[in-house]
């Protein structure tokens, strides 16, 4: 599920409020706003990882989604979100319904995802990463990972704040 | 024969021959990349030099360059140019898989004294016309047979497997472009298609020139061929192997020498 900001607390507060039998996971990125000469939104990529380094599910990549001749040129630059493109990246194929979408202009973007529900579906009990990349044209390269247990036994949340390229990523977990 | 022009001869026969060039020079593919993420080109340069990657000595011959798509086809080269330091050329990648670009090196070196004037003569060539340079009456013949690999890898998307090819020396892995600073890559090398054991593996990291030392790794291959390498930093290294036996093809020859270098690329 991939929803757009302005809907996001709306749409967060009814997956968490109600009495939902699935478990929820909710991920905000912050992407910061620059003070550069050339600004591009950068490419970002949140999944999540088992311990060993395997993914267990992709929960959003947004890219320069706009075609040329039919093609999006912008898959080119994919590849540089590189540790999401050597875990997972490259044994997908783009664009993938309810995960992929365009790139992000600067602020905080919510996302929410519901056990039983793609991409989350669901995850075998046990310790995961969620892991949020970013890489921007003519800029660097940031990744941020945050450990978790599922399934979460209360509310938790957890954050991390990036250097560059990420500004807080935040995860909120739902029983 | 002139010094000077055999020294010519001897940079004319660097260029030719790895197992020559690699005694006192490396010799090198570099290309623009190694991972893409769509059906792409890539440009690549190749060069003999003293310096990763600096093309700074002589261009690399592309007369035997052979570039294997995933699927086993061969990809012609595009574009291709002899500049004065180095060679390049373009290629395009329709299929997603890794490629192997090779450049293979096989040829036949004599020397020999001159009966008249008791100099040392030198000829290069192919099994077949080696010993029509070689006077009848020539002493102390000694005939080198020469094989080398100079090669390097692009991924479209998926990594797809190196099938060896079962000749000489060559380095086989489940996806050679998989390399990431701190990170460890096995690799194997085979000899003729079997593990090439007890090989001793260089391993030079790019930018050699804006550094003091050069800081080569050197593994050793196992019983089954293998080697591992853990990667100290990110960027384009080079990895070099050689080694001599007597399984000549050509009769005369009592020697056979082999080459291997590829040249890598290792993600931050």
């Amino acid at each position: 599920m991939h929803l757009r900001y302005p809907l996001a607390p709306i749409a967060l507060s009814a997956l968490f409020a109600g009495p939902a039998v699935a478990a929820g996971l909710g991920v905000n990125v912050e992407i910061p706003r620059l003070n550069v000469s050339e600004y591009h939104r950068p490419y970002v990529a949140a999944w999540i990882e088992r311990p060993d380094n395997t993914v267990a599910t992709t929960l959003a990549v947004w890219y320069d989604v706009r075609t040329k001749g039919g093609h999006e040129e912008g898959t080119k630059w994919l590849k540089d979100l590189r540790q999401w493109w050597r875990r997972t990246g490259r044994e997908l194929s783009v664009p993938i319904d309810g995960v992929t979408g365009a790139t992000r202009p600067a602020g905080t973007h919510q996302l929410a995802f519901s056990e039983g529900t793609q991409p989350l579906g669901q995850l075998a009990p046990g310790s995961y990463k969620l892991v949020v990349e970013a890489a921007r044209e003519v800029g660097g390269r940031e990744v941020l990972s945050l450990p978790f247990q599922w399934p979460p036994v209360q509310a938790t949340q957890a954050s991390a704040k990036g250097k560059d390229e990420l500004g807080e990523v935040r995860l909120e977990l739902k029983p | 024969m002139t010094r000077k022009t055999f020294l010519r001869t001897a940079a004319a026969a660097l260029t030719l021959s790895a197992a020559f060039a690699a005694q006192a020079h490396n010799v090198w593919l570099l290309p623009s990349t190694t991972v893409l993420s769509k059906p792409d080109w890539v440009t690549v340069d190749g060069a003999v030099s003293n310096d990763l990657f600096v093309a700074n000595h002589f261009p690399l011959s592309l007369d035997n360059l052979q570039v294997t798509a995933p699927d086993g086809s061969l990809l012609k080269a595009e574009n291709a140019a002899k500049l004065k330091y180095r060679s390049v050329f373009d290629l395009n990648l329709p299929q997603p898989g890794t490629y192997r670009i090779a450049v293979l090196n096989g040829g036949v070196f004599a020397s020999w004294k001159d009966k008249a004037t008791g100099q040392i003569k030198r000829a290069r060539g192919t099994p077949e016309t080696i010993t029509k340079d070689i006077p009848a009456d020539a002493q102390d013949v000694n005939i080198t047979q020469s094989a080398g690999r100079i090669e390097t890898f692009v991924t479209v998307g998926k990594p797809t497997p190196i099938k060896p090819t079962g000749q000489g020396l060559e380095l086989v892995s489940a996806s050679p472009t998989d390399n990431a600073k701190g990170e460890t890559s096995t690799f194997t090398l085979l000899l003729d298609g079997q593990p090439a054991k007890g090989l001793e593996v260089a391993v030079i990291e790019g930018n050699t020139v804006y550094r003091d030392q050069l800081n080569e790794l050197k593994v050793k291959t196992d019983d089954q061929g293998r080697f591992s390498v853990t990667w100290p930093s990110a960027g384009m290294y080079w990895l070099e192997a050689g080694t001599r036996d007597n399984k000549t093809t050509v009769p005369q020859a009592k020697e056979r020498r082999l080459n291997y270098a590829a040249t890598l690329e290792v993600a931050p």
